[in-house]
C-alpha cells in the first residue's frame, strides 16, 4: 500500500553518523516533509507572496486564494463542515492557549454576555487527564491559577490507561471544560472520545481535544467525535513548522473572546472599545504564517491522497512490530500496553524504559547506528512520574517508516544494556 | 576506536557505576556552599556540596540522577577536587570547559595533566547535545564554591 512514497522525502536519502543511512524514528516530535510540501512553500514565496486579505492587486488575490485554499484542505482532512471552523495558529500549543486565554478574558468580562459560557471562576472546575502533554496541561492549570477555578485530572493505571470510571465522579456540575488528548505521545494509546463527550454534555461542559498525535496518523472527524474544540500542528503531519490549527464549532468560535489583539480582527474600533469580526478572523491578528499555512494545506492533501485509512493501517502494522519487538527484550519496559495486534488502539510508536541505562545514553547508542529517536520526558513529566520512569526513549513512525527500520531499532536497542555492562 | 567507544571510555563507565563523592556529606561549617542544578531538557539534576577551609576544598559531595556522562563527570570531579585549593579548582574548571568546546580533541598542553581522568570526556566534545550532561556538575561546583566563599566573607 504505502509503497514508493519514500522518494517523496528527500531527507530520507541522506546519511548521518559514520556514513550510515538515516533511520528516522522521531516523527512524533516532528515529521519529515515531502517534496510536494517543500515545493509548495518555495513556489508561494517565489511567485505568489503578498499580504493576504487586504490589497486589491493580483498577487494579493493569489496569496489570499492559496491561504484560504489551504484552510479548506485542512478543514476537509478533519471533517469540518465549514472552513470557518479552522483557525490558523502558530502551532498547536498556541491553539490551546487561544482557547484557555479566551476563557480567561471572558472571565474578566470581555465579550459580555455573549461570552458568558466561557467564564470560569472560584467553584468551577476544569478537568484534564494525567496523560496530557505539557501543552494541554499548563494552559488549563494557569487558567485555573488566574481565575480561581480548580483543576482536576482523570488518573491513569500502571499501563498509562485512562481510568474512565472516574469520568462520572470528576466531571460534575462545576466542570466548565474537559481537555484531553486524542492519542498519547508517550504510551501511543488512542483515547475513546465518546465517554468524555457524553459525560461533558451531561453536565454542560465544553470539550477540548489535543489531536496533535491523531490527525497525522489516522482518520479524524471532529464533528463526528462530538468535541467542541481541537488542536493540531502542521509539522507533525508532514507540513512545515510555524503553523498549527484550532478547530472549533462556529457558534463557539464566534463568541469566544480573542486573546491576541491587533489588526485584521476587528469590525469597529473607537478609542474606547472594539467589536470583533467573526471567526476565524477575530483570532488571526497580525501577519499570519502564510507560506507555512499553504504548506500545511498541501500536507493535508498529500495525506488525503494516500488515504488516512491506509496511513492508519500502515502504522498499525509498523506499530505492532515495534511494540511487540521491544516487549520481548530483557530489561526493557514498554510504557503502555502492547495493544491489540488487530486493532488501531495504539499509534505506531513505542516509548521504552531501559533498566539501568539513562535514556540519553540509549539515544547515543542508537544515534551511532544512524537511528534518530526522542529521549527525555517528551514534554510529559507527570505521566513519566506516574509510570515510574525518570525518562524514556521513544521511537515513532510515520507514513515513510519501513518494517526494516523498526526491526533495526529493536535489534540495536537489544545491544544497549550489554554495551553499558548490564547483564540481561 | 569508534566515536561511541571514544565517548564512553572505560574510565567513564567505571565512574558512572562507582560514583565517588556520591551521597551528601553533612557539614557543620559556615564556609559551606551548596548548588542545585537541573538540565531541563532531560530532567537530570544534581545537588553538589563543598566545604571550604581557608582556600582549600575539604569536602566535595553530591547527590543526583542522570545519564552515565553526568554521573561519571560528577564522580571524577569529586575525586579531582577533594582537597584541591581554590586556584587549582578554578584552573581545572576552566580547563574542563575548554575541553568540552574543543570538538573532540585533547587540549594538547599542561591543562590535560590538570584534568587527569577528566580527559576521558574528550569524546563528548563531538556531541553538542551531550556537553551539558558533562558540564552539569562543574557548573554546580563553580556555584557552590561561590556560595561558600560568600559564606566565609559573611562570617
Amino acid at each position: 500500500m504505502l509503497t514508493d512514497i519514500r522518494a517523496d522525502f528527500p531527507i530520507l536519502t541522506r546519511t548521518v553518523r559514520n556514513g550510515k543511512p538515516l533511520v528516522y524514528l522521531d516523527s512524533a516530535a516532528t515529521s519529515q516533509r515531502p517534496t510536494q510540501v517543500l515545493d509548495a512553500v518555495a513556489d508561494f514565496e517565489r511567485l505568489h507572496n503578498a499580504a493576504v486579505q487586504r490589497g486589491a492587486h493580483l498577487l494579493a488575490e493569489e496569496a489570499t486564494e492559496a491561504f484560504e485554499g489551504a484552510r479548506a484542505s485542512v478543514a476537509r482532512l478533519v471533517g469540518a463542515t465549514d472552513d470557518r471552523e479552522i483557525v490558523w495558529t502558530g502551532n498547536a500549543t498556541a491553539a490551546v492557549n487561544l482557547v484557555a486565554n479566551g476563557m480567561a478574558n471572558a472571565s474578566a468580562g470581555i465579550g459580555g454576555s455573549d461570552s458568558e459560557r466561557f467564564r470560569v471562576g472560584p467553584g468551577d472546575s476544569i478537568v484534564v487527564t494525567e496523560t496530557e502533554h505539557h501543552a494541554n496541561l499548563i494552559p488549563w492549570q494557569q487558567l485555573c491559577a488566574r481565575t480561581g477555578a480548580t483543576l482536576k485530572w482523570i488518573e491513569v493505571d500502571d499501563l498509562g490507561q485512562m481510568r474512565l470510571e472516574q469520568l462520572d465522579t470528576l466531571i460534575d456540575d462545576t466542570t466548565k471544560m474537559v481537555a484531553f488528548t486524542h492519542a498519547s505521545n508517550v504510551t501511543g494509546l488512542v483515547t475513546d472520545v465518546a465517554p468524555f463527550v457524553e459525560r461533558a454534555r451531561e453536565v454542560g461542559a465544553l470539550t477540548f481535544l489535543d489531536a496533535c498525535q491523531s490527525v497525522p496518523h489516522m482518520p479524524v472527524d471532529f464533528p463526528a467525535l462530538g468535541v467542541d474544540f481541537a488542536a493540531f500542528s502542521g509539522h507533525k503531519m508532514l507540513g512545515p513548522t510555524g503553523v498549527g490549527a484550532l478547530w472549533g464549532r462556529v457558534p463557539l468560535l464566534d463568541t469566544l473572546p480573542p486573546s491576541i489583539f491587533g489588526g485584521g480582527t476587528v469590525k469597529v474600533v473607537t478609542l474606547e472599545e472594539t467589536t470583533w469580526m467573526e471567526a476565524p478572523s477575530r483570532f488571526e491578528a497580525g501577519s499570519q504564517p502564510v507560506a507555512q499555512a499553504v504548506g500545511m494545506g498541501v500536507a493535508a492533501e498529500y495525506l488525503m491522497a494516500l488515504g488516512m485509512d491506509n496511513v492508519a493501517e500502515h502504522e498499525r502494522r509498523i506499530g505492532q512490530i515495534l511494540r511487540q519487538g521491544v516487549s520481548d527484550l530483557p530489561g526493557i519496559r514498554l510504557l503502555g500496553p502492547v495493544g491489540d495486534p488487530n486493532a488501531r488502539d495504539v499509534l505506531g510508536l513505542a516509548a521504552v524504559f531501559v533498566d539501568g541505562v539513562h535514556s540519553h545514553d540509549v539515544g547515543q547508542v542508537l544515534d551511532d547506528a544512524g537511528i534518530a529517536v526522542r529521549v527525555g520526558h517528551h514534554c510529559n513529566q507527570p505521566l513519566h512520574r506516574r509510570l515510574g520512569a525518570q525518562s524514556s526513549t521513544r521511537a515513532s513512525a510515520h507514513v515513510y517508516t519501513t518494517e526494516d527500520e523498526v526491526r533495526l531499532f529493536v535489534e540495536t536497542l537489544a545491544t544497549v544494556r550489554p554495551f553499558f555492562g548490564k547483564s540481561s | 576506536m569508534s566515536d561511541l567507544e571514544q565517548m564512553y571510555q572505560q574510565v567513564i563507565l567505571d565512574h558512572a557505576r562507582t560514583r565517588h563523592g556520591s551521597g551528601l556529606v553533612t557539614l557543620d561549617t559556615p564556609s559551606m556552599g551548596e548548588s542545585h542544578q537541573v538540565n531541563p531538557t532531560c530532567g537530570d539534576e544534581i545537588t553538589l556540596r563543598v566545604g571550604l577551609d581557608g582556600d582549600k576544598l575539604t569536602s566535595v559531595s553530591w547527590e543526583g540522577q542522570g545519564c552515565s556522562i553526568s554521573q561519571a563527570s560528577a564522580s571524577i570531579l569529586a575525586e579531582l577536587m577533594d582537597g584541591a585549593d581554590l586556584r587549582r579548582a578554578d584552573e581545572t574548571m576552566d580547563a574542563f570547559m575548554a575541553l568540552m568546546h574543543h570538538r573532540g580533541e585533547l587540549l594538547g598542553d599542561e591543562r590535560d595533566d590538570l584534568l587527569d581522568d577528566a580527559t576521558a570526556f574528550v569524546g563528548v566534545g563531538k556531541y553538542p547535545a551531550r556537553i551539558k550532561c558533562a558540564l552539569l556538575s562543574w557548573v554546580a561546583l563553580r556555584d557552590a564554591i561561590a556560595r561558600a566563599t560568600v559564606g566565609t566573607e559573611g562570617s
